[in-house]
């Protein structure tokens, strides 16, 4: 899909892979729709995108409110226009230090799941329909290589992300056809906040740049036969065109 | 009511319908029995209970006599080869509590789309959505100039004739759109006891917010039934459309309903709508605003893509350029909306669809049952 011109939205773009996204999704020429729960973080990368000329809008919003969903579309929508391109970044780890899951309270986990998976869920409801009615769409699901992984500790994580991977999936096979196209993009260790608070004593230098992996990710956005509806792609094993 | 309910929602089940209302938590309107009656004419009246979207029954008007179907069944009873048409636009949170500067409480109720900070609408006087909007206590006097609070934020009444204005906002479109989805809810219908949420009113194709209120007829649409339909060869397209306010509380005002509505047709559409008519397929609207879009666009000759303000305004005697049938909410002989529906087939005939709708318990409610009227 070609990006200039499109009307996308970001969740979790206050930050890390997903500030990166909406930064280069907006260079690229798309009309970005900033989306995350704090205003004044996200108002701060809304007003750098615009002072580099790109096209860019704030919306404050909880993804795991179910409330707040159709306040996200419609802003989003009434802002940037129609949405061809969604990105499913803003997510949870939950309580850290990372718990055993015999010593995870059972409210932690639901918090886990609404936000890195009902949430998901909800928004594309409310937003792929006016894709696939219209014949083209991206949807882009930020994963995890513990969806995959049974790493201890990572239990309310790990299930939110392998179940979402699975819904990827699943809506990729129902819409088969409309020319909507649905991705999951393990974007590998990254150094971000995120992943300080998960595991604070990483080597810092050996992690990527949340601006690395958004590079790539954008590549996948624009590249229909590389990165085809259904598939579960790893960020740091995408070859990256020259 | 309740008992024509009760035996509708065994036989609904008895269909392999799943029962989902209560699973998905649409209240069905059991609020005093008979609690409102649309209109009656020679003994057709229609009930006002909401139906789930999964649970819509169709009456069909075609050559022969009318039937009921489920709404689902709709991709059998198209032909390959035709095509539909739905209206995206999403419905926008229009209702919206203002004050003048005086004090004086009022509702804003957009009738249409934000226009870069200039909101357009007509103003209610103090009460709720719980009072019929004919009812409703006329809105505070505002003149030209002059500064007025929406929602919170300060307008400029930019335009008024009567009790319909234009406003301008001053600021930021983000904060605009914030105040609006936080402060503003859809225009609600009087008959129903608890707010509707933005989740009721949306069909499943929703886009950009232009609605006043919902086009209502989409949204029995599931995706199953939309996959299907192009399974069955049946087409489908889209374009938006800015359905205005069904009721703005005063007579006259409503009598010149609809007001003229932004419209933006897809080159795609255009094009699916012309290969359609080509090779003699049936285009068939879903709902009047596709029709009133669809006919503007076409009244030059060749339908045109692109956007435009839809200014026709359907009745009886208009002869369709473009759009062979349609799908509709249900009304009643008196309604202005039955005597629209007449220009796609005799009233005769409506008159025997909606009796055999009436005898069946079907609903007249903006969430209601559909009926679908195509040329034989």
């Amino acid at each position: 899909m070609k990006i200039q011109g499109q009307g996308a939205l970001v969740t979790g773009a206050s930050r890390g892979l997903g500030r990166a996204l909406a930064e280069q999704l907006a260079v690229r020429g798309a009309r970005v729709a900033l989306v995350a729960r704090d205003a004044g973080p996200l108002r701060e990368v809304v007003a750098g995108i615009r002072a580099r000329g790109g096209d860019a809008h704030a919306i404050a919003g909880d993804i795991a409110d179910k409330d707040a969903i159709h306040r996200i579309a419609g802003q989003a929508q009434g802002l940037v226009g129609e949405i061809g391109i969604a990105v499913h970044n803003a997510s949870t780890l939950g309580p850290t230090p990372l718990r055993l899951l015999l010593d995870t309270e059972c409210e932690d986990l639901a918090e886990v799941l609404e936000t890195n998976l009902v949430g998901p869920f909800r928004l594309t409801k409310v937003l792929a329909g006016a894709m696939a009615i219209s014949g083209a769409g991206v949807i882009v699901h930020i994963s995890s290589d513990a969806a995959v992984e049974p790493y201890p500790r990572w239990g309310a994580y790990g299930a939110s992300k392998a179940a979402q991977d699975h819904l990827s999936k699943i809506l990729a096979a129902e819409l088969e056809g409309t020319g909507v196209r649905v991705l999951a993009v393990d974007p590998g260790e990254m150094d971000t906040v995120m992943h300080a608070a998960a595991i604070p004593d990483a080597d810092r230098a050996a992690l990527q740049r949340p601006e690395q992996v958004a590079a790539r990710i954008v590549q996948m956005i624009e590249d229909d036969a590389r990165a085809p509806s259904g598939a579960r792609l790893v960020a740091p094993r995408w070859e990256l065109a020259t | 009511m309740m008992a024509a309910l009760n035996l509708d929602a065994r036989e609904r089940t008895r269909n392999g319908v799943r029962d989902v209302d209560a699973a998905r938590g649409i209240a069905v309107d059991d609020g005093p029995a008979g609690s409102r009656i649309d209109a009656v004419d020679a003994g057709l009246v229609l009930g006002t209970d909401e139906v789930s979207r999964h649970a819509v029954r169709l009456v069909v008007v075609d050559a022969g006599p009318p039937r009921l179907e489920w709404f689902t069944a709709l991709p059998r009873l198209l032909a390959a080869g035709d095509l539909v048409v739905v209206n995206d636009a999403a419905t926008l949170p229009g209702s919206l509590p203002g004050r003048t500067a005086d004090g004086a409480v009022f509702e804003l109720r957009l009738s249409g789309p934000i226009d870069a900070g200039r909101l357009y609408g007509v103003l209610l006087g103090p009460g709720d959505h719980r009072t019929r909007t004919e009812h409703r206590a006329a809105p505070p006097r505002v003149a030209e100039g002059e500064r007025v609070t929406i929602a919170g934020m300060t307008a400029t009444v930019a335009r008024v004739a009567g009790r319909r204005v234009e406003l301008v906002v001053r600021g930021d479109a983000d904060q605009l759109w914030e105040t609006l989805y936080a402060t503003g809810a859809p225009v609600q219908y009087a008959h129903r006891s608890e707010r509707l949420p933005l989740w009721s009113v949306q069909t499943a194709y929703a886009g950009r917010p232009w609605a006043a209120e919902m086009p209502s007829a989409g949204r029995p649409l599931l995706w199953e039934t939309l996959l299907d339909l192009r399974r069955a060869g049946v087409g489908v397209a889209s374009l938006t459309h800015a359905a205005g306010l069904s009721s703005t509380g005063d007579d006259a005002l409503d009598r010149a309903l609809p007001w003229p509505e932004r419209y933006e047709i897809p080159r795609r559409t255009a094009g699916a709508v012309a290969a359609t008519r080509t090779r003699g397929g049936r285009v068939i609207a879903i709902g009047t605003t596709v029709v009133r879009a669809l006919e503007a666009a076409a009244n030059s000759g060749e339908l045109r893509p692109g956007s435009g303000i839809a200014t026709l305004r359907l009745d009886a005697a208009y002869r369709p350029r473009v759009v062979s049938g349609l799908v509709s909410g249900l009304h009643v002989p008196g309604e202005s909306h039955f005597e629209l529906l007449s220009a796609f087939a005799p009233v005769d005939r409506l008159r025997g669809a909606i009796g055999l709708a009436a005898r069946h318990g079907l609903s007249s409610h903006e969430l209601g049952d559909a009926c679908l009227i195509v040329p034989a």
